[in-house]
Order: structure tokens, then sequence, then C-alpha cells
């Protein structure tokens, strides 16, 4: 069953899936690469289960080709494919035990002696003393491992996760997330994991692809999507991201910008558009990438950077950090993350400060694209 | 519940109220079953023992029945009308695997694949009890009354002679043989078993039928070992539904068989209404009670429900 020659990459061409009138997916080109940690990363409704479903064979494409390496398996039935998924709700089978449903999918090849394969994967996920428990005896992180582990025996040539962790509490959920890492990195197989949480995406996966509306806005690796997002959605949507509307003064390799009156550089090689003098383009800025220092201060700040003035309006304690929002005449709220080395008291709410930072870190993004794209919809499917 | 430092004192004024209420509040579950539990008593229990002491009595119509202890009446009950108990069994069972091998595609259908026309279809499947029970039994002798449309067709289509070889029928006619009763109990008892099936198998998740082809189970199997085994506990409540009250039923064999196809329960009701035994009418629905029980028993015991979720 498992094809671990090279080339066992999934391949999606074209593949697109309507439903009536409805798009889920737009016409798709993804290419998976064989041993990688996968990510389909987006807001509920944008197309990510559907496309995992259509490798599972669950769904058939409307239009496209899914390929498993050199094998076409667009039109064949689930349990023709060397693929298995781990279910959202874990899809255990309530009437047969721990051992049973391990050893479901062996069986079916028509495999007689299946208990040794069957205890080193129960071993493997730490659940021996449950083996002839039924699955609502045991708990949801173990049952999450059970799922995983009647997946993995098949030795499957690609593992589908459907939100697999989106059951368990948070602790459980980065104790787990580190888990399936672990397993991943044993096992070598292509993991593709479907999932709404950034920050899951980004801690597990090598490669991680934002949907949005059923199209694919920006795919690279965590770090890559992080820093240089090509859209407003994805700079929202992984993280947070200050995005000021700002006119062009000058283009190059220098960008020079102007918002409010307060003048901007950033260099061209980090916009994902070409800026023109005198058009418009949406500056953007990480929060934990900002400086702040009380307006009396300004002094001490190094030539070259960006500085923006400001008065603080709000002031969070996260512990690791403190949070503050401020507004500015370049935008009414830029959000500034302080680590909590050395705090400063006189940093409270009605305080006039100047932010700065090192205008390498700024990107540059189409100003046509809504701005607001992808702040909303963070939390929501959870 | 936690170690306080509060003092003891308050504790002794604080009691009462909450103590009062709680008296009143554990009696009223028994208050609320007090209803069921006469109605038990006066519609089961009572009958049950009447019924009891009257199976046990001898005597006569005209000299009184009493109470003598007569056990010998439940042997020569049995040894006298053991071919229409076996019969009972024989057609409530052949009824019961027909019901099951009709209801369960169809019960089938309307969880998995009806859609929006569930509910109607559900509706399709009492329907029928909005009529009488015995207008509807009689409308099947009319439905296979002889030289009628449905036995013509399945004459020329020799069903009757595979019928008759099995013994099931005699000659061209439907009515008056086994077959008719079959027919009439699989009709009326077929919605008791469509509707438990309905309702386990609409509970089961349909995401574990694709997890079973996710794990390279095709169709077949995924109902053989997921879909079925899922469904029992529906299959043996459908299976008892049916095949208990068939067991009794003497409507059946009344309307649409002949004295060839006397069930059990046509014996006793004649015994009671007709030939005025009590006694042996009492004795020969304790023993049915007993071998049902019994059956039941056994079954549920085989198929082993409380192992299901």
């Amino acid at each position: 069953m498992t094809d671990k020659t090279a080339g066992g990459d999934v391949r999606l061409t074209g593949i697109s899936k309507h439903y009536g009138s409805f798009t889920a997916v737009h016409p798709l080109d993804l290419t998976i690469p064989q041993g990688s940690f996968f990510a389909l990363l987006g807001a509920s409704g944008c197309g990510k289960t559907t496309t995992l479903r259509m490798i599972a064979g669950l769904e058939e494409p409307s239009t496209g080709t899914v390929r498993l390496g050199e094998q076409e398996v667009t039109h064949l039935p689930p349990y023709k494919r060397p693929v298995n998924t781990v279910f959202q709700s874990y899809a255990l089978f309530p009437h047969m035990d721990i051992f049973e449903n391990i050893a479901f999918g062996l069986r079916r090849r028509g495999i007689k002696s299946v208990k040794k394969q069957v205890d080193e994967m129960i071993e493997l996920v730490q659940l021996g003393e449950h083996a002839r428990k039924k699955p609502h005896q045991l708990s949801g992180g173990q049952q999450q491992r059970v799922a995983v582990a009647r997946a993995l025996i098949n030795h499957p040539q690609v593992l589908l996760l459907d939100e697999p962790l989106g059951a368990l509490d948070l602790k459980l959920r980065r104790q787990m997330q580190l888990e399936l890492k672990r397993i991943q990195t044993e096992v070598g197989i292509t993991f593709v994991h479907v999932t709404h949480d950034q920050e899951e995406a980004m801690t597990m996966a090598d490669t991680v692809a934002v949907m949005n509306g059923g199209r694919v806005e920006q795919l690279g690796a965590p770090a890559d999507l992080y820093e240089n997002p090509r859209t407003t959605f994805v700079a929202n949507f992984l993280g947070t991201s200050n995005l000021i509307e700002a006119a062009v003064e000058s283009a190059g390799d220098q960008v020079v910008v102007s918002a409010a009156g307060t003048t901007l550089r950033l260099p061209g090689a980090r916009c994902s558009t070409t800026p023109r003098t005198g058009g418009k383009l949406l500056v953007g800025v990480r929060p934990e990438k900002l400086s702040l220092v009380p307006a009396d201060e300004e002094h001490t700040i190094a030539a070259g950077r960006n500085k923006v003035t400001g008065r603080i309006t709000a002031s969070s304690f996260i512990g690791v950090s403190t949070q503050f929002v401020v507004d500015s005449p370049v935008c009414a709220e830029l959000e500034v993350y302080v680590q909590n080395i050395e705090r400063d008291a006189r940093l409270t709410p009605g305080t006039e400060v100047v932010l700065h930072w090192n205008p390498e870190h700024t990107f540059g993004l189409d100003a046509a694209q809504d701005i607001d794209a992808g702040t909303e919809t963070v939390e929501e499917g959870a | 519940m936690t170690a306080t430092a509060a003092p003891p004192a308050p504790a002794p004024e604080a009691e009462p109220p909450v103590h009062k209420p709680s008296v009143r509040k554990r009696l009223v579950p028994y208050w609320l079953l007090l209803p069921g539990i006469l109605w038990l008593l006066v519609f089961f229990v009572l009958p049950m023992a009447y019924q009891a002491s009257t199976s046990v009595q001898t005597g006569s119509l005209e000299e009184g029945f009493q109470v003598t202890w007569h056990f010998q009446t439940y042997w020569d009950a049995f040894t006298e009308y053991y071919p229409q108990f076996l019969r009972s069994l024989l057609y409530a069972g052949t009824a019961t695997v027909l019901c099951l091998l009709l209801g369960y595609p169809l019960a089938y259908l309307i969880a998995f694949r009806a859609g929006r026309w569930r509910n109607l279809l559900l509706i399709l499947v009492i329907a029928p009890f909005f009529t009488s029970f015995l207008i509807r039994t009689l409308a099947w002798k009319t439905i296979l009354a002889d030289s009628g449309p449905v036995v013509e067709a399945l004459n020329t289509l020799h069903v009757l002679d595979v019928t008759s070889w099995l013994g099931m029928t005699e000659g061209e006619r439907v009515l008056a043989t086994p077959l008719a009763v079959v027919c009439g109990l699989t009709y009326n008892f077929l919605p008791f078993m469509i509707l438990p099936l309905y309702t386990s198998l609409e509970r089961i998740d349909t995401r574990l039928h694709e997890a079973a082809g996710d794990l390279y189970a095709t169709p077949a199997t995924t109902f053989r070992k997921v879909t079925f085994p899922l469904s029992m506990p529906g299959v043996v409540s459908g299976t008892l539904l049916t095949f208990i009250p068939a067991s009794g039923d003497y409507v059946n064999a009344e309307l649409l068989g002949s004295t060839d196809t006397r069930m059990i329960g046509n014996v006793i009701q004649s015994q009671y209404l007709r030939i005025l035994d009590y006694p042996t009418a009492a004795a020969l629905s304790f023993i049915l009670m007993a071998i049902v029980l019994i059956m039941v028993t056994i079954y549920i015991r085989r198929a082993g429900t409380e192992d299901l979720v």
C-alpha cells in the first residue's frame, strides 16, 4: 500500500467544488511534498475541510484531479485510497473496544495476525491499559489518540487531520500538538492538517496554506507567512498587524510614504505590490516590532527609524508582555506589544508617546484590498 | 461541604426551613408514580392474580368454579393444543422475519437517504393506524380473494406452485391458507418493526460510515461491521414488538385463515367465549406467556444488547 519512493507528493490540479450555485472551493492547484507537515488554515467555511475531504475521497471534486504520487485517485472511492483520516469528532466505532477500533483498517485489508501491530500502536499512543475499553470510557484526549492510532496503523501515504484538536481544552491541545509533531517526525508520513487555529498551524506545520473564501491566499513556511504577508487577510489572520494607509512619495529600493504628515520608510523588496509614486500603499508592521517611549524622550530614538506619535488609550498586562493600544494620527488603533523586561511606570493610558521601529520590519501591501479582512473571523468555528 | 470556621450556633436555626421541604420533596416522586402504580395494580396485577386462580380451579358454569389447585389442567391443555402453540410460534416467527426483511431497508432509507421526505415517509408508515385493525385485516380478505387480481398474478407467475410446495398454500387460493395469515400478521405488525429500527438507525453518526470507508471497508462491509451492529437495539426491540403480539394474535387467523390455521390465540378465545372452559383458557394463557418469556430472555441474552451504547 505504501509508496515510500520519491514522488509521493499529493498533487491537486485545478480542483474545485460546487454545491449548486455555491462554490466551496475555487479551482485550486496545490502540491504537498511527501513527508511534509502541511496545514490548511482558514476560518470556517473557507473551503479547507472540503479540500481535505476531496483528498480523502469523501467528496468528489466538481473539476480537476487529485494525484497521490503517480496514481490518479480523483474518482477512487475512499476505501481504495492509500490515505487515512483523523476525523474532527474522532468517529470512533462505539460498539468496538480500542483494540478493535485500531485493528479495523488492518482487518479490512485481510491481515490476519494484527495483535503485534495493534499492541505496538497502542503503546505508541500510550494507551496500554485501555485496550479493552470502549471509546465512551475514555477522555477526549485519549479518544483523540485512538483516532490517530487507528489511522496511522495503516501506514497511509498521507494522513489527513480534520481539526483533530478542536474538541480539546487549551492545555491538552498544546500537548497533543507536540505529540502529533513528534509522531509525524517519527513515522515520516505526509500529514495534511486542517485547522482554524493560526497558532496551531504555525507550531506544527512546515508549510501553511492560508485559505479564504475558497481560495488559497498565500502559501509558505510559517515564519515567512508571518513576516511577509502578501494580503491584508493573511496579515490580519495570522497574528495581528498594524496597517496604515499611506501615499507613496518615492518608490525604488527604499520606498518613502507619508501618512497624515508622518514620513515612513520601508524596503521596496518587502512590498507585495509595485509601489508607484503618487499611488497608495498599505504599510504594515507587527505589534511586537514596535518600541514605545514617552513623548519627552523622543531624542533618545536612534536616527533612521520610523517614528509615529500618539497617545495610549488602553493597556493590558498579559504577563510576558503588556499590550498597548495607541491612538495616532496615522491609525486610530495601533497595537504595541512590549516585553515586560523593565516596565516603565509612566506608560499609562493618556500618556503621549512616540512609537518607533526599524524600517526593515515594515511590509507593504496593495491598498486596493479591504484593510480589515481576516480580523473578525479568527475564533469562528472554534 | 468544606470545613469552615463558622460557629455551630446558627446551624440549628438554619436547619428547620431546609429540612421540612426536603421531606415533602422526597415524597413528590411517589405521588407522581401513584397513578401509574394504581393503573398497573388494577389492570395488570389483579387480572393476573385472578387468571392464575382461575387456571387452578375446577368445576362447571352451572355448579360454579372452585380453587382446587388442579395443576393437571396445564398439562392437559398443553398436550391437547401443542400443535396450535407450535403453529403460533411458527407463524409469528415467519412474520417477524418477513417484517425485518421488509422493514430494515425501508427504515434505512428513511434514516439515511430520505432527506426532506423523511417526515412524510414516517407519517406514511404509521398512516394505517388511522384505520381500525379489524377493517384493515378485512381489507386483506378482499385483496387476497379467490380469483382476485393478486391471486391471478401469483398464479400466472407460478408463485403459488412454490408456496404450495412449501405447504403455505393449497391449490389456487391464498385465502384460508397459512400464507394469508402470515401476510396479515406481517402487514399488521410492520410499523412496529420499522419505527424502532428507524430510531436506532437514525441515531448512528454518518461520520462512522465515512470513517469505515476511509479505513478500507467497502459499503457492504461497512454495513456488516458498523451499521448493522449499531442498529441491534432497534432489531431487538422491533422483533420483540412484532413477535410477542403476533404470537398471541387471533384476528388474522380468524379472518384470513381456516380451521387448519388456528393459532393459540384462537383457541384461548374460543375456550373463553364459546366453550366457557375458563380454567383451560387461563392455563393456556399462562403457558403462552411462559413460552414467550423464556424465548425472549434467551433471545436478549444472545443478542447481547446490554453491550451496546
